[in-house]
């Protein structure tokens, strides 16, 4: 059997939804973290695979996948700034504690 | 992508070699700086463990292996023990892409250069995870004081490596090494190794940029709980990294095995000069490190913010505009070291009145506090009326 | 071969991806998202996008990964006597599935013209050319987004301490 595209699909997709589950279920904000950048690599590697599989000299895929690295290291910075200085205000990261905008 | 034996069996003893290569070099390294630490202090160094103390890397190896091993009794054991190995690995794999000569490499790959920089900057989540593990506030400190410093000096270094990029227009050695046929990159741009060579000692860690791991500073700093054979692996990586330095200042500003006698050499020739210029410029290293007093941590931050980084943009555009505009390779020099003189001539300002320097640092630092009324004469206090308080008192 | 890569390669990103979302020590998970990051670095290279693996090492690897154990450490959220699951992970885990189960249907439904598996990569050049040439724009914009998230980053991670602070100074 020779590698298709399919199989690249099906793993970003099995990546997707692990990212999916993580933002779902875990407590922790920066677990949460964690898990987003779990679903923008799978993002990454779909692009990167279509890339390859259809006309490798079309570089668009493998220059939007640039962008979406450069895109999610700007929002983990941030995001983690944020983290931190909730945690220092308020001494917990635990999402489902942060709810002081709540009804 | 079909790979054959032969293939396979090739890279096998391209891998085997540069290892023996490596390590060799590594080891040699030990030896040389002792023995020329000792000579710049005025003592032999080394000379009781075989002729000339050559076989005093062996006795620090059987030394160091005899030591007890000793862990901290916190929870985090795999991280302590897989630290060592995430540093020590990195400076190896990088190995991967320098070629000793024109055909003694594993890979040229087309994008040495990036490799190199990319994977030497995953020795940094193991010094950090180095220092959390050992469960211990100064361990704690070194790390995140070792972050903070790589962190730092990564972007003239990159930018130096861009610089050499463009002036060579290609991201693999030996390419780099071709474009320096007719006149090494030193001559054409002279600032760029100056600046390699000092955010490359503070990658690697070397005086006077090692202040994480100082015994006076941070008692060791992320390496103060390990112990004997642990210890020894990052003591290696950290002469490992020195080469590495030594061999890229080679390649990438001395012109590699090519310069100045061109191509025709027998290939034992070629290597003997690329390891030359490489032992020339670990030397200068050593020398360096005999030479200066360790900096502070926020000096050693000011020097790559302030000043490191600035004069490696400015190169860096003096070269883009050099490239777009086809000027002769001369004007590079001569700009390069214009942008070198400014810092010499601030600093030599500064050294000159440094009465001048301090008072206009205190000028704006200063915090003028006015007078509280005192409400009665019963907390009897010394404080003067108005005071101009200073943030910080740092020395010159 | 590149079949018997592409299992080793995706396994091994798999298992660190779940390492990730269902460890109980953080930092292990911080660790499990190395390892699957570099299992991505991987996969590119089989798909000829090396650059694009060495940026995946440099940036997530070299920095995300620093950042995540800072921002861990920092947050002293290694006591691990807490639950790190919410209460509803069994719905979370069924959302995942029935995600998968539509993509990884659609992936199969579709695949019909797109199986030339290209033996040759791309150069850097023309990577450069493309994106210097057709998405110069974006790449702009995306040096100012990374400009905006440092300074909102000094902002916001910078003034946190309310106490006392250094006269008149902010």
């Amino acid at each position: 059997m020779i590698l298709e595209l399919a199989h690249f699909q099906i793993l970003a997709a099995a990546l997707f939804c692990l990212g999916l589950y993580g933002v779902l279920a875990r407590r922790s904000a920066v677990m949460v973290l964690m898990a987003v950048e779990l679903m923008l690599n799978a993002v990454n590697i779909n692009l990167v695979a279509f890339s390859a599989f259809r006309d490798i000299s079309i570089v668009t895929g493998q220059v939007i996948a640039i962008f979406v690295i450069t895109v999610a290291a700007a929002e983990i910075g941030l995001a983690l700034a944020v983290i931190m200085r909730l945690y220092r205000r308020r001494g917990t990261v635990n999402v489902d504690e942060i709810d002081w905008m709540k009804g | 992508m079909n790979v054959t034996l032969s293939d396979a069996v090739d890279l096998g003893i391209r891998l085997f070699a540069l290892f023996n290569v490596v390590a060799l070099g590594a080891v040699s390294l030990v030896w040389l700086e002792r023995r020329f630490l000792g000579r710049l202090q005025g003592r032999p160094g080394p000379n009781r463990v075989g002729p000339f103390g050559l076989l005093q890397p062996i006795a620090d190896a059987i030394k160091l292996m005899s030591k007890e091993d000793v862990a901290p009794g916190s929870s985090q054991r795999l991280i302590f023990y897989a630290a060592p190995i995430l540093v020590f690995v990195p400076a190896f794999v990088v190995w991967l892409t320098f070629p000793l000569a024109r055909d003694l490499v594993v890979r040229n790959m087309e994008m040495g250069l990036f490799f190199f920089v990319a994977i030497s900057t995953l020795s940094i989540v193991g010094l950090v995870l180095a220092g959390w593990s050992s469960n211990s506030k100064y361990a704690i400190l070194g790390g995140f004081r070792a972050a903070a410093q790589l962190v730092s000096y990564e972007i003239p270094i990159i930018t130096m490596i861009l610089v050499v990029a463009m002036l060579s227009g290609s991201l693999d050695f030996v390419s780099v090494v071709d474009a320096q046929s007719r006149v090494p990159f030193i001559l054409v741009v002279p600032l760029g190794l100056v600046i390699f060579l000092i955010a490359g000692l503070a990658e690697v860690g070397r005086t006077p940029f090692d202040i994480y791991f100082a015994e006076s500073e941070v008692v060791g700093g992320p390496f103060v709980e390990y112990s004997g054979a642990h210890w020894a692996i990052f003591f290696l990586a950290e002469y490992v990294n020195t080469f590495v330095l030594g061999i890229l200042g080679a390649l990438l500003f001395l012109g590699g095995w090519r310069w100045p006698f061109g191509e025709n050499l027998p290939q034992l020739a070629s290597v003997a000069l690329l390891m030359g210029k490489a032992y020339f410029i670990v030397l200068v290293i050593f020398w360096i490190r005999g030479t200066y007093p360790r900096m502070r941590i926020d000096q050693l931050m000011e020097v790559a913010w302030k000043w490191l980084i600035p004069l490696s943009f400015a190169l860096f555009l003096v070269t883009a505009f050099q490239l777009k505009f086809e000027w002769p390779w001369w004007i590079l020099t001569i700009m390069s070291l214009a942008i070198l003189a400014v810092p010499v001539l601030v600093q030599s300002q500064k050294q000159r009145n440094p009465a001048l320097a301090l008072a206009a640092r205190y000028a704006a630092n200063a915090v003028v506090v006015e007078a509280k009324p005192r409400p009665s004469p019963a907390a009897a206090e010394d404080t003067p009326p108005a005071t101009s308080e200073t943030a910080e008192g740092t020395s010159a | 071969m590149g079949l018997i890569l592409f299992y080793i390669l995706g396994g091994l990103t798999l298992v660190a991806a779940l390492g990730v979302v269902t460890t109980r020590n953080i930092v292990y998970g911080a660790l499990f998202l190395l390892v699957a990051m570099s299992g991505v670095a991987g996969l590119f290279v089989l798909l000829f996008a090396e650059f694009l693996a060495l940026v995946q090492l440099l940036i997530y690897g070299g920095a995300i990964i620093i950042v995540i154990l800072f921002a861990l450490m920092l947050t002293r959220t290694t006591d691990f006597s807490v639950a790190t699951e919410h209460r509803r992970w069994p719905m979370a885990a069924v959302i995942s599935l029935a995600l998968f189960g539509l993509l990884a249907g659609a992936a199969i439904g579709d695949s019909g013209d797109y199986n030339t598996y290209q033996r040759s990569g791309i150069s850097i050049e023309e990577l450069g050319k493309g994106l210097f040439e057709n998405w110069a724009v974006p790449f702009e914009i995306a040096s100012i987004v990374l400009l905006v998230a440092l300074i909102g980053a000094i902002v916001i991670g910078r003034s946190g301490e309310e106490e006392g602070g250094e006269g008149d100074q902010g």
